[in-house]
């Protein structure tokens, strides 16, 4: 099973050709993913690493059956390249590209309300490292090979944190269902408590690992919502407790701007939601081995 | 990127919004000299500083004479302030604003701001201006009306005119505050702007509406398509080393501890700060080397965490995916060989290519401390850290 993506889900790359594009769609081939064209506005008919290039999504989703997009677009263009894709009918849009404007994503946003429920697409990202069904299918610029297949369902805002959990969950013998990096922007296509939702319903998950960081109210409206919907169990590691107030950590998103927004805030309000924390990074591995003992 | 109250209140001119008759000044003979443009016998003399409550920190002075402006701009100018938004460091003031001096009848507040959690532009007012709003929302939370707009249609009048009545801003105002109000939310869609808060907002003696004080915020990743913005960015406001840092591609926050850090990825950067906390020690800096970490980008991020001589220990801990182990350890041996590093390095590599990346480490002969795992990798810089703090006494 697994969430979002699998070995038979059909992939198109938008910004195909440009060189970080084309680096990333050879790597997720390798792994398996079933990446079958990519879309370049103007070199439509061209074929690209034995693959079709085509110059709207829509003609990929109509020629090609593609269901799944990821976007290398760089940040200029990028809003632009996700609302083609949920017009086209692409299913699940994964974002890659980092330092999209604020108010372009509000426009997405915006635009993707517009479709009934049903019929809308699925985004995650920007600014993300992707998603990955360990030894099935990458939608991402992540190292495949320290995922390892299992029953743990990750979500988080960080690539590399979330790099840190794997690794550190393969040297224990444990392996993850589907990992999703949500982004790290202020704005983003998918909350925490949106992937959660999925991985609640996904029979592969037995837990679920959240990585969230400092700043926005996030973390805490997933924990909310695994109190009141979730059978399975929540591991969360919050990261920044050593992060100032008003001061911007990297991510745009990861700045303390109002009262619950620290990582010391944010775990006490999980641990009254009962979610089981991680109190160090180092031991994300060590506290999903002990959970899932118990399941 | 913030800019000062002068420039925003140019902008804001621009959108129809009413401000005092001011000007700029550099000088002590410039600021005397827009004193006497300045019809009146009252003038404020006011820092521009990127930051808040500036008024306690005594960087906004009125004035009843020439000399008194010329005393005020002499104080003013070169001088650093703190306030508890510019941190213990402070500011420097090398510009001032000499605005006429207003009759206040009544102060009031307004901001509009993108509010991340609903995804769209929150316009926030209160008829209780003049104080920080954090203040008024923890004791008079009722005294706030918050009103959120649709981006697909924008600030409607209807949603204005509510403003303006919860302001109690009716009648002979009415006009002139939805022409304000909407003027506000143009600017800051138009521009690209994260914030904009006119606190004050007043309603003067003779009735007419002004903003008192104006403060602008944008959003970086927009300025390319703002160059007129991006041109206002004032570098003597922000910390230089983070100015040397944006311009190297990194992303860096100076901090107030003694672990220097070069990290790759936000998120695991400040994990790394966790640990190094949790270990009994302080990082001095956040420091994001981002993805693809060339061997040159690695020496300046060195370079950058090394130029604060406070730092004495550092720890590089990098888990590479689109960067590549192997790249990133010859960087690090490169850059300790030239900068003839003085004090202790503690290196965690894992992810691509990680065997080759210890081996160039270990081939170095340098005095590297490695580490396997997070956990390590923290113990021991603050080990190395604390040795160093007892061998200098």
């Amino acid at each position: 099973m697994a969430i979002l993506i699998n070995e038979n889900t059909r992939i198109i790359v938008q910004g195909f050709t440009g060189r970080i594009g084309t680096f990333h769609a050879q790597e997720m081939i390798e792994y398996g993913s079933k990446v079958v064209g990519g879309v370049t506005p103007g070199k439509g008919g061209k074929t690209h690493l034995g693959l079709p290039v085509f110059n709207t999504v829509k003609e990929a989703v109509e020629q090609v059956g593609a269901e799944a997009s990821i976007v290398f677009v760089p940040p200029a263009f990028a809003a632009d390249s996700i609302m083609e894709a949920a017009d086209a009918g692409i299913k699940y849009c994964v974002s890659i590209t980092d330092g999209i404007p604020t108010q372009d994503m509000m426009t997405v946003k915006s635009f993707l309300r517009r479709f009934p429920k049903t019929q809308r697409m699925m985004l995650t990202g920007p600014n993300c490292s992707g998603t990955i069904s360990p030894e099935r299918a990458m939608l991402g610029i992540m190292p495949g090979h320290i995922y390892k297949r299992g029953n743990v369902g990750v979500v988080g805002r960080s690539g590399t944190l979330g790099y840190e959990a794997a690794d550190q969950m393969r040297r224990l013998g444990i392996g993850i269902s589907t990992s999703v990096g949500i982004g790290g922007d202020p704005i983003i296509g998918s909350s925490h408590r949106d992937v959660l939702e999925k991985l609640e319903q996904d029979p592969e998950t037995k837990v679920a690992l959240m990585i969230g960081e400092i700043g926005g109210p996030q973390e805490v409206e997933a924990g909310i919502f695994a109190k009141e919907n979730m059978s399975k169990p929540l591991i969360a590691y919050i990261a920044g407790l050593t992060a100032p107030t008003g001061r911007r950590m990297g991510h745009a998103g990861a700045i303390i701007s109002t009262a619950g927004e620290s990582a010391a805030e944010k775990v006490e309000r999980l641990k009254e939601l009962g979610v089981t924390i991680c109190p160090t990074p180092s031991l994300m591995g060590k506290t999903v081995a002990e959970v899932l003992a118990r399941v | 990127m913030d800019i000062h109250e002068y420039q925003a209140k140019e902008i804001l001119t621009e959108y129809g919004v009413k401000i005092a008759e001011g000007g700029l000044a550099y000088t002590v003979d410039e600021a005397v000299q827009r004193c006497r443009e300045i019809d009146g016998s009252v003038w404020v003399v006011k820092a521009q500083i990127h930051s808040g409550a500036r008024g306690k920190a005594g960087g906004i002075k009125v004035c009843k004479t020439h000399e008194e402006v010329e005393a005020a701009a002499e104080a003013l100018l070169g001088k650093k302030l703190v306030t508890h938004q510019t941190g213990p460091a402070g500011k420097i003031c090398s510009r001032l604003y000499i605005e006429a001096g207003t009759e206040i009848a009544r102060e009031l507040y307004l901001s509009f701001m993108i509010d991340r959690s609903h995804e769209r532009v929150i316009m926030v007012g209160s008829a209780q201006g003049g104080m920080e709003i954090e203040h008024l929302a923890a004791t008079n939370p009722d005294a706030i009306v918050k009103i959120h707009v649709e981006p697909a249609v924008g600030l409607q009048d209807f949603q204005a005119r509510t403003m303006a009545f919860a302001l109690g801003l009716g009648e002979d105002l009415l006009n002139h505050a939805v022409k304000t109000i909407k003027g506000c939310y143009r600017a800051l869609r138009d521009l690209d702007a994260n914030i904009l808060e006119i606190n004050p907002l007043v309603v003067t003696k003779n009735n007419e509406l002004i903003a008192l004080d104006a403060k602008m915020s944008f959003d970086e990743n927009a300025l390319f398509r703002r160059h007129r913005i991006a041109e206002l960015r004032d570098k003597t406001q922000i910390d230089q080393r983070e100015v040397a840092a944006a311009e190297a591609g990194l992303s860096y926050v100076g901090l107030d501890g003694d672990i220097g850090c070069m990290i790759n990825g936000a998120g695991l950067a400040m994990a790394t700060m966790d640990m190094i906390k949790l270990a009994g020690g302080e990082p001095a800096n956040f420091l994001d080397v981002g993805g693809g970490a060339s061997a040159e980008r690695t020496e300046k991020a060195f370079r950058l965490v090394l130029a604060d001589e406070g730092v004495k220990a550092m720890l590089v801990n990098i888990f590479a995916g689109i960067n590549r182990c192997d790249w990133i350890a010859e960087g690090v041996v490169q850059a300790v060989r030239n900068i003839d590093m003085k004090v202790p390095l503690v290196v965690r590599l894992s992810g691509t290519n990680v065997e080759e990346g210890r081996r160039i480490i270990a081939d170095s002969g340098l005095p590297i401390i490695t580490a396997e795992t997070l956990a390590e990798a923290a113990e021991k810089v603050v080990q190395a850290r604390n040795e160093v703090v007892a061998t200098q006494g």
